[in-house]
């Protein structure tokens, strides 16, 4: 097997005195689809926060392939290739689809260089791909603003892809969907997965089992159980402090 | 689920966007015919008066402010409340040529100064006035000097990041201390006279028929010059980029663009299409003073983009005809009431016209 991916060791952070993380140790292998869950104030999000390098780690080891991230900022992580998909879905209302990929697919970002900017046939190429990826190519040409929910956290991700990260983090994606947008969810992130690692963060078990892949539980801030969901689903500390309740 | 019901219908829409095209078209034909028709004899029925000339050429170059603050407030969501002082600065660059130009011909005689300076007992010409005797270098000015101004405040501003109502706030007061300062005669400019009784402008005598048909031609082809820069940003990705600016700035720069360079870009721009406005205006009017930096002059043209509809260019065009043409009518009939009916007008299309006459016309998405 290659080198992880990404690799987590040992981390803590320490908010006041409060650990939010406590020794959190995580390997995610080239390809890899994880999903992380665990009880509110578990730590999840602080996790995402110290790979975007949102947050520092008071201390441990936090590296992406052959880079220590704990010395980069954010600017600096998200060009290594790492994507991060916020909860509260962002994307520009006012321009269609199609218009929000492009404006996130890599190219020169100066004024003059966005001025002269012709889509090129591989440009195009790219767009497509992750409209289909993403089911979104019969609204490519619709505003954002007509989307229904889902397909809005669809676009989000379909941003992400279009900057071509190894890593993609996904925050609580499932929120407030409906079962159906759910399910196309959980399809896609499959999809996604393989060509590049992915790990999610979220609450649904159902969705977690329709991940059907291995699964982290955190419990204040720290690995609790790691496995299929069947076997996490079984594993006693698991039942005591998070599914039992 | 009703996705295939939400979606717009392309066609119509289509059709409307045409339709709109031919109606630009054509009133741009109709505005060029205007001088030749001056000059049909009195009593043709086709004949239109001088003051119709000079008035439809003077609200051409408002028409160009009008595009220039829509670029930047529009699309980019730059609202500045300054604009007047880039129209003025661009106004007194071209009034300095036309200054020169009046040679020894002014009252006292002077065979380089001109009337005022001599009046305040200048001996010679200040140093930045020098070269405004060629055009060239006037016309440049008249474009440099105001795009400088907006690189400064504007790098200044979108650095420390200063959106929305403050920045407007910085812009209605560099408008205000310019007016204060071009008040003063020590800054060399005419004072609170300014600059008037202009003699010719390219060898050609001001106020003759000529005259007036040059610079309304001019004005028109500069409205249609800048028609086409402005539509070729909007419609670029650079434009698609300063929409997205406008609605989630913060979202634009994590994907990676520097929004202060492309605010800055589009609001240098913006400054350099009304200092283009401001020199052709000067010549038609025949006259500039501080008056012209008026906070109150910003405001007003902020509001014919308001309500011809802003983030449309056509919506700034109609904006600033229709606007301007109520206002030449107002201030005929009742010109105490015009202010009022300014005022109104603005409250009126912000609770109800959110996008102007153009979104009464158009009724398509919300
Ligand atoms: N900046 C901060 N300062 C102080 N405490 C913090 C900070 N950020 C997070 N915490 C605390 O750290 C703990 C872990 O929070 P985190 O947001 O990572 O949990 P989570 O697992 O994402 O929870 P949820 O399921 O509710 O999203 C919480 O108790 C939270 O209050
Ligand atoms: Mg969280």
């Amino acid at each position: 097997m290659s080198a992880p991916v990404l690799y987590l060791d040992g981390v803590s952070v320490v908010f006041d005195g409060f650990r939010a993380l406590n020794s959190l140790s995580l390997v995610v292998e080239p390809g890899e689809l994880r999903a992380v869950i665990g009880p509110n104030g578990a730590g999840k999000t602080t996790m995402m926060d110290v790979i975007t390098g949102k947050t520092r780690p008071t201390a441990g080891d936090v590296r992406f392939r052959d880079h220590d991230l704990t010395r980069l900022d954010e600017a600096a992580i998200a060009t290594l290739g790492i994507g991060r998909k916020f909860q509260k879905p962002t994307v520009f209302d006012a321009l269609t689809v199609f218009e929000n990929l492009e404006l996130a697919l890599k190219a020169p970002r100066g004024p003059i260089a966005c001025l002269r900017w012709a889509l090129s046939g591989e440009a195009r190429r790219r767009i497509e791909a992750v409209l289909d990826e993403t089911g979104l190519q019969a609204r490519a040409k619709d505003r954002a603003a007509i989307l229904s929910h889902g397909q809005r956290q669809w676009l989000e991700i379909g941003m992400l892809l279009m900057q071509d990260p190894e890593l993609l983090l996904v925050d609580e994606p499932v929120a407030g969907m409906t079962d159906q947008e759910t399910e196309h969810t959980a399809a896609l992130l499959r999809r996604i997965a393989g060509g590049r690692s992915v790990v999610v963060v979220e609450h649904d078990l159902e969705f977690v089992r329709s991940l059907g892949r291995r699964v982290t539980v955190l419990h204040e801030g720290s690995v609790l159980s790691e496995g299929s969901i069947d076997h996490v689903q079984n594993d006693p500390r698991v039942v005591e402090v998070y599914l039992g309740r | 689920m009703s996705v295939a019901l939400a979606s717009p219908a392309p066609p119509r829409a289509a059709v409307a966007r045409n339709a709109f095209r031919w109606a630009l078209i054509g009133a741009v034909l109709l505005l060029a015919l205007l001088p030749i028709l001056n000059r049909l004899p009195a009593d043709s029925a086709l004949h239109v008066s001088d003051f119709l000339v000079s008035v439809t050429g003077k609200w051409i170059t408002y028409a160009v402010l009008a595009l220039a603050i829509d670029l930047a407030w529009g699309y980019a969501g730059i609202l500045s409340l300054g604009h007047g002082a880039f129209f003025a600065l661009g106004g007194y660059a071209i009034g300095m040529h036309l200054m020169r130009l009046i040679g020894p011909r002014g009252v006292y005689g002077h065979p380089v100064l001109p009337d005022f300076m001599v009046f305040l007992g200048y001996r010679e010409l200040p140093w930045y006035w020098l070269g405004f005797d060629h055009f060239p270098f006037a016309l440049l000015m008249a474009l440099a000097v105001p795009g400088l101004l907006a690189a400064v405040v504007g790098f200044l501003a979108f650095r420390s990041r200063i959106t929305g109502v403050y920045f407007s706030i910085i812009t209605q007061a560099m408008t205000y201390a310019l007016m204060l300062a071009f008040f003063r005669n020590d800054m060399g400019f005419g004072g609170n006279n300014g600059f008037t009784d202009f003699k010719e402008l390219l060898g050609t005598p001001l106020n003759t028929p000529n005259a007036r048909a040059m610079l309304f031609y001019a004005s028109l082809a500069a409205l249609l010059g800048a028609y086409w820069i402005c539509a070729r940003v909007v419609g670029s990705k650079l434009g698609r980029v300063l929409v997205a600016v406008r609605d989630a700035e913060s979202r634009v720069r994590f994907l990676g663009y520097d929004t202060t360079r492309i605010k800055l870009f589009v609001f240098v721009l913006s400054a350099v299409l009304a200092g283009l406005a401001g020199a052709l205006y000067v010549p038609q009017v025949g006259i500039i003073n501080p008056g012209e930096f008026s906070p109150g002059n910003s405001i007003e043209a902020v509001v014919w983009v308001a309500v011809g509809g802003r983030g449309t260019l056509v919506g700034a065009l109609l904006g600033a005809f229709s606007v301007n043409a109520l206002k030449t009518w107002l201030t005929s009939v009742a010109p105490d009431l015009w202010l009022f009916a300014l005022g109104g007008l603005f409250v009126l299309v912000t609770l109800f016209l959110p996008r102007g006459l153009v979104g009464l016309l158009r009724r398509r998405e919300p």
